[in-house]
């Protein structure tokens, strides 16, 4: 390993094609994946806490029934900009970052595929971001009619919502050239002897999410397009007065929405399946059946659209065949669970912050899932959908799951990306602190729901007083809980609890800790070793049959 | 260097940092704020519109500028090449789902919601009086005169026509690169701009007919958007393809480009075949059905 090392470190000093830039033209002409991972992870984490304080805007307003704080149209506003905020603002640049960050490095690429082209998908973001704030200045403020955008709201609002179709149109564009990027790193940049089917299982669910957004980001650029002319040029896609549907856009927007899903869900599989196996000190259980269920979900999350319309008046047929698909996931989906915890049987397991965060997923991330088959029964999603139990099944899923995925994600590498170890203490503090305060929060919304009460609504009868409150309390203390981790990566990065070695975690295996940490600025300008390549591949029990 | 796995350049070309990108979105946000107040009639916004435009033509230029002389300087590898096409094939995957929203947009509203509107017996009445379920429709609410649909027949036979020819020329041409026929390659090339300038001529031609005489605007139905969306989506398609192979054919006249190291050009020949399929739909379910 040292010896790899060294290597790498004359490979850099040999070979240095330009100048690296300095000052604010290194981030804002920034070709270097590194440096591009870093600022997409800096923007979702802004980004999460902008959705996040309009998360506790929500709750506040929500502690007690009656108005408290904001009209009821600014609170609309405020639940339709965290949705999107938290969606295509937090989550997803997020997961793009780590890709970015982290897959030159697994699969020993000197960068990703298109470098130049990799900027401009970050540098999109923050006008799209700027676009969504500012349409809380304009007349008639932000759009309030939820994240989906359905129409006839959507046509009747006001300028907001032009905003936030051009945020839209920047946002899809960034994923876009983004996801082309990936995929083309994946199938294209690959370190000798690494064959697609003996690629870390992070390198795999970016290649398919890049490959769902590539196909479903257009979709929702078409959607959100259509909605423009009605509004705007007199075309009539949803209007009924002139022959169209508005049931037609949720048609479409659902048709991006539940491959959305996915794409926030995938690349968290990914990584709950590299920190598993490091801290179980095992490989990966059923590698090859990993695959194939994140192939199966993928090509699946194109066929159940609809299962987000069960109330719209679909015929029944349609409504049994979207029911069934959506049951169907859940087979893959299980096999994914029943690996992860094949995977720590018997393990010599030891429970580091990531691997607590990974733990946290596969329980909690279990019980959205299982709240998201009782809302595929199509009978019963009729009596819940838009209540509070669909806002607590989706909490599971985001905050439980991808979100937590991100946090474990960040203590795993973090040691790789600054070259010191954070402190293990407030790492611990920090998950036990959200597991706790999630659970609190999100866990009687599904009583609220069943209950009956709507989402998207400032004000509620009494009788739901209780749970909200304890929801509302919940929430503040996780949000601020969220301080922790930020005041710990600061201070990992200003020192931390020491200097991290290249592989702080004996039980890792990727190409990623081959190199130095910090990982040097340039890394694998030359393909690595096969030998290097085939001894990682070995540990993983990957490269058996060339033994 | 490894067989199943693909080429692997020795210094797999990484470009240096570089503006474009970060005026490229500036060049967005700009276009992006200012439509929004110009629809909105905020004052400025056409300016705002104006400028974003201008500075994106710039970003075009120059990135566009820089990606060419790292051609000719030869920094691309084989390794390279290979990034191109999957990266160019992917971004035509991504073209061909915006345009299956549009279809799909269309499909349901001829198979599903006008027979659907037209289940009820009181309708008319609550859409407007002269409403019929048919496909496609005469009438639409608001509009003082019926409008006619377009035919097939005319200028949209004579438009499928020209793309196929142009699909002949290109692929001409390409014979004439491959197999160092320079003259062929420019003749072919040109021609084939030229039939998409003709093809935007007629398009144009087609669509001030219709919206000054036979009353067919985008506020004619959903026959009128779904008419004018694909087909104008596609027209804007077939510019940027035309522009694509204008600059192809500049920069073979400017003696870029070798037998096997042509990549720009499959790029914008790649991207012409795919405009034209996008076409034979559009005339089988657009005008045609
Ligand atoms: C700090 C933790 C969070 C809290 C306390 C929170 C709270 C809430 C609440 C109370 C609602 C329902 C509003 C309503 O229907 O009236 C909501 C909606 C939503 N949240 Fe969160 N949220 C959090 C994090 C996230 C994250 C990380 C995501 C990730 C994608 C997310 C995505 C959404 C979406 C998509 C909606 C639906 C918006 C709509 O109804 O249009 N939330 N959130
Ligand atoms: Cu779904």
């Amino acid at each position: 390993m040292t010896a790899s090392t060294e290597t790498l470190h004359l490979q850099h000093a040999d070979h240095q094609a330009h100048a690296d830039a300095h000052g604010w033209r290194r981030w804002l002409y920034a070709t270097n994946h590194k440096d591009i991972g870093t600022l997409y992870l800096w923007f979702s984490f802004s980004m999460f806490m902008l959705g996040g304080t309009m998360a506790l805007g929500i709750r506040a307003e929500l502690f007690q029934p009656g108005l408290q704080f904001w009209h009821p149209e600014f609170f609309n506003q405020l639940t339709t900009l965290h949705g999107i905020i938290m969606v295509f603002g937090a989550i997803m640049p997020a997961f793009t970052g780590l890709a970015n960050w982290m897959l030159p490095l697994m699969l020993g690429a000197p960068d990703m595929a298109f470098a130049r082209m990799n900027n401009w998908s970050f540098w999109l973001l923050p006008p799209a971001a700027a676009l969504l704030v500012i349409s809380l200045f304009v007349p008639g403020g932000a759009p309030a009619g939820g994240w989906t955008l359905y129409p006839p709201l959507s046509i009747q609002a006001g300028m907001g919502m032009d905003l936030a179709i051009f945020a839209i149109h920047l946002l899809g564009l960034s994923s876009i050239m983004g996801s082309i990027n990936i995929v083309t790193t994946v199938l294209n940049m690959r370190a000798p002897g690494m064959t697609l089917l003996k690629m870390p299982m992070f390198a795999w669910t970016s290649l398919v999410t890049a490959y769902l957004l590539i196909a479903v980001a257009p979709v929702l650029a078409g959607a959100v397009t259509m909605l423009l002319t009605d509004r705007h040029f007199g075309t009539h896609f949803f209007k009924a007065a002139g022959g169209g549907d508005p049931v037609l856009f949720q048609h479409i927007f659902w048709f991006f929405g539940h491959p959305e899903v996915y794409i926030m869900a995938l690349p968290a599989f990914g990584i709950v399946s590299q920190i598993l196996p490091t801290f179980a000190r095992k490989p990966l259980f059923g590698y090859v059946s990993m695959v194939y269920a994140v192939c199966s979900i993928a090509i699946l999350s194109f066929m159940v659209w609809a299962h987000h319309m069960f109330a719209v008046g679909l015929p029944a047929t349609a409504q049994l065949f979207f029911m069934f698909m959506t049951m169907l996931i859940a087979v893959p989906t299980g096999v994914k669970v029943f690996n992860w915890i094949a995977t720590m049987w018997q393990g010599e397991m030891t429970f580091e912050t990531p691997m607590l965060f990974a733990i946290g997923f596969v329980c909690l991330f279990t019980v959205g899932g299982f709240s998201g088959l009782v809302l595929s029964i199509a009978p019963i999603d009729i009596q819940m959908t838009d209540t509070y139990y669909v806002v607590a099944h989706f909490h599971y899923v985001l905050v439980a799951g991808a979100l937590f995925s991100l946090f474990g994600a960040t203590y795993y590498w973090l040691p790789k990306w600054t070259g010191q170890m954070y402190n293990e203490k407030l790492g611990k503090l920090h998950f036990w602190w959200s597991m706790i305060w999630f659970n609190v929060t999100f866990f009687p919304m599904h009583f609220l729901g069943l209950a009956g009460m709507p989402r998207r609504i400032p004000d509620y009868p009494l009788q739901f007083t209780d749970f909200n409150s304890v929801a509302s309390v919940g929430a503040f203390c996780f949000g601020l809980g969220q301080l922790l981790f930020l005041y710990n990566v600061i201070n990992t990065i200003r020192g931390g609890a020491g200097r991290a070695p290249a592989r702080p975690w004996e039980g890792a295996h990727t190409l990623e800790w081959e190199v130095a940490s910090p990982a040097p600025h340039h890394t694998w300008e030359m393909p690595p070793d096969e030998a290097l390549v085939k001894k990682g591949l070995r540990a993983q029990l990957l490269d058996q049959d060339h033994e | 260097m490894n067989v199943e796995n693909g080429v692997h350049d020795a210094h797999y070309f990484v470009p240096a940092p570089s503006r474009w990108p970060i005026v490229g979105s500036l060049a967005l946000f700009l276009m992006a704020l200012g439509t929004a107040f110009w629809i909105n009639r905020v004052p400025g916004g056409n300016w705002a519109l104006l400028a974003g435009t201008l500075v994106l033509v710039w970003m075009l230029f120059g990135w566009f500028g820089d990606v060419i002389r790292e051609s000719q300087a030869h920094s691309y590898g084989l390794q390279v090449d290979h990034s191109f096409r999957w990266g160019m094939s992917w971004f035509i995957f991504s073209e061909v789902m915006f345009f299956a929203a549009f279809f799909g947009a269309l499909f349901y509203t001829r198979v599903i919601s006008v027979p659907e509107l037209g289940f009820f017996s009181g309708t008319h009445e609550l859409l407007w009086p002269g409403f019929a379920a048919d496909w496609p429709a005469a009438t639409a609410p608001k509009l003082d005169a019926p409008y006619q649909a377009m035919a097939a027949v005319g200028i949209p036979a004579t438009n499928t026509a020209i793309l196929l020819t142009s699909g002949v020329t290109l692929t001409w041409a390409h014979w004439g690169m491959v197999e160092n026929r320079r003259t062929q390659l420019k003749i072919g090339l040109a021609l084939t701009v030229l039939l998409g300038v003709i093809f935007l001529c007629l398009q144009a031609y087609e669509y001030h007919h219709a919206w000054e005489k036979m009353g067919l605007t985008l506020a004619s139905g959903a026959y009128g958007a779904t008419f004018y969306m694909l087909t104008g989506f596609h027209g804007m398609h077939v510019l940027v393809g035309t522009i694509m192979l204008a600059t192809m054919l500049v920069r073979v006249l400017r003696g870029h480009f070798s037998t096997e190291h042509h990549f720009g050009f499959e790029a914008a020949a790649w991207y012409w075949h795919f405009v034209d399929v996008v076409w034979l739909l559009l005339f089988v379910f657009v005008y045609w059905l």
